[in-house]
């Protein structure tokens, strides 16, 4: 992988929020430099409150650094841009479309014509496996499928990147793992490009190719962690693989939490 | 509920077995249930077989307490008084043109009324700035009887239908602003931000979330705006003009006809149940994707 072209590149970003009432400024990340480079699952970790949702909102051009810059196929990043696809912990499906139309609403922006929308969309629909529900509701599919969904509008615009900020953390275990497996295949048949931002230590492990971790506020990026396991397909399997455990007590070590639950 | 989406449901059941669909196309709301199993088979008939039986029992009462308690009716007027009333009213106070009257001047000014103030509505949810220097005023206005103003509209513009029109606008105009202008507050940041990550343009996040979005909302307002409608074209029919259900309230008061007074009453009730439903049939059909036991 280390040959390949990089996707994404932040080099040396800080992003300070100026407090409401105008006091001393909040440093949300601090001179966070990294790489993803094409086709590689990167995943980020770290204590809530550290800015993994920051980046995310900086990569996506919803906000811009205060410092550092942020390049996406080496073009800097100066607003919204249409190669970034992003994935929250809520669906954010629309509750008045179906979920075909769900899907096309990336591409509204866009100067297609209606039928190759509907084409696209239908063919992220197949990908998701999700094609029997194209004329529901939302509110008729249940938190997984919803998420599915949301999963084929991001990869309907066809993005350089897919950017997933805890997506899988509202769903309960089971469909939690299920969901997992129907992601990293998707993902890996396709070959996306993904950025990963999680609390779940096992779900960086069983999921990426490379694990960031990052420090409490101001969030810095303290360890790199290459993730050397098979099955990046099947975090199924990965799952129950002893040396994914091995992995989880590293980061839990690099994370210090024994040392702050004692 | 068309069929094919209850099968598609039934499938991605079997097919992704372990996964859960959430919720059933036509989901019951929990006290449905409850009183289906505790009524068993014919729950809901029976239901409403003692509410007509109550209505029966509720007019027996008004047509035969009143004359054994000594009550004359020019004080209650009985059912039947009411009837024969009815009948006259219809023959000689050419009723249908007060009803049609009425009815007219109600709808539209709830329709105008409406538009106004969901256009207002919208336009201040657009702009903060617009927003924040009309708040006070648009508080002070919500706050003052919108209905008082009646009889300067007639001073202004005479015994026409126009007073009781813009009177109509006005209270329907403000529940209508207010509720449209929080949804627009509200909506979800993270649906804004998924349309800027899309590249949308401020025009097309408008049309594609905040006015869907906003949909609840603007038909809780119509809700509330069809029931004020009608008080506004009574009040403005009360203090003028020589037509109109109100007008006839005031008539029948001066003649002390107290049976037409009560009919007019009953049948200005009707002019807002047909209101309200109207919306209520719309509220169903645009809002036909939030299930119904949420509703």
């Amino acid at each position: 992988m280390q040959n390949t072209a990089s996707v994404l590149d932040l080099i040396g970003v800080t992003k300070r929020f100026v407090a409401p009432g105008g006091g001393s400024a909040l440093t949300a990340i601090d001179r966070v430099s990294m790489t993803v480079r094409d086709g590689e699952f990167v995943a980020v970790v770290g204590p809530s409150g550290c800015g993994k949702s920051t980046i995310l909102n900086l990569v996506a051009g919803l906000d811009r650094p205060s410092e550092g810059r942020i390049l996406l196929r080496e073009v800097p990043v100066e607003g919204p841009n249409p190669s970034v696809g992003f994935m929250l912990q809520k669906d954010l499906l629309l509750p008045w479309r179906t979920i075909v139309r769900n899907v096309e609403f990336g591409l509204e922006a866009r100067a297609i014509s209606r039928a190759e929308r509907r084409e696209r969309a239908l063919r992220e629909l197949a990908r998701c496996r999700l094609s029997d529900f194209a004329g529901s509701y939302p509110y008729q599919l249940s938190g997984g499928m919803r998420q599915r969904a949301a999963l084929a509008r991001t990869l309907a615009i066809e993005p350089a990147i897919v950017l997933l900020d805890e997506p899988f953390t509202a769903l309960d275990a089971q469909t939690k793992l299920i969901l997992q497996k129907s992601f990293a295949q998707t993902i890996a048949s396709s070959q996306i490009t993904t950025l990963l931002i999680t609390h779940d230590l096992m779900e960086a492990v069983i999921m990426s190719d490379r694990i960031l971790v990052m420090s409490e506020r101001p969030g810095r990026i303290v360890e790199e962690i290459p993730v050397d396991l098979p099955d990046r397909d099947n975090p199924l399997a990965r799952i129950s693989a002893p040396r994914a455990r091995e992995y989880v007590d590293h980061l839990l070590s690099s994370l210090h939490l024994e040392e702050k639950a004692a | 509920m068309t069929s094919p989406d209850i099968s598609a449901v039934n499938q991605g059941r079997s097919a992704f077995g372990t996964e859960r669909v959430a919720t059933l196309p036509e989901p019951v709301a929990p006290g449905h249930e409850a009183i289906g199993s505790a009524g068993a088979l014919g729950s809901r008939t029976s239901i409403l077989f003692a509410s007509i039986a109550f209505g029966i029992v509720f007019l027996l009462i008004w047509q035969f307490l009143p004359p054994a308690l000594g009550v004359p009716s020019f004080i209650i007027p009985t059912v039947t008084d009411l009837a024969h009333e009815f009948t006259r009213m219809v023959a000689r106070e050419n009723l249908l043109k007060h009803i049609l009257s009425t009815v007219t001047i109600a709808t539209a000014g709830f329709i105008i009324g409406s538009l106004l103030g969901a256009a207002l509505g919208y336009v201040l949810g657009m702009s903060v700035l617009i927003e924040k220097v009309l708040s006070p005023y648009l508080l002070g206005l919500q706050i003052a009887p919108k209905v008082a103003f009646a009889p300067l509209f007639i001073m202004w513009l005479g015994y026409n239908a126009w007073p009781k029109l813009i009177v109509t606008i006005l209270v329907v105009f403000f529940p209508i602003l207010v509720n449209v202008l929080q949804s627009m507050k509200t909506v979800d940041r993270d649906l804004i931000n998924l349309a800027r990550a899309y590249s949308m343009s401020r025009w097309q996040i408008f049309w594609k979330i905040e006015v869907p979005a906003s949909m609840p909302a603007l038909m809780a307002g119509l809700r509330i705006g069809a029931t004020l409608a009608v008080i506004g074209v009574t009040v403005g029919e009360l203090v003028g003009g020589n037509t109109g259900l109100g007008y006839l309230i005031t008539f029948g008061e001066g003649q002390a006809n107290t049976a037409m007074v009560f009919n007019a009453i009953v049948l200005l009730t009707f002019v807002g149940i047909l209101l309200y439903g109207a919306v209520a049939m719309i509220e169903a059909r645009v809002l036909h994707y939030i299930p119904r036991a949420v509703r």
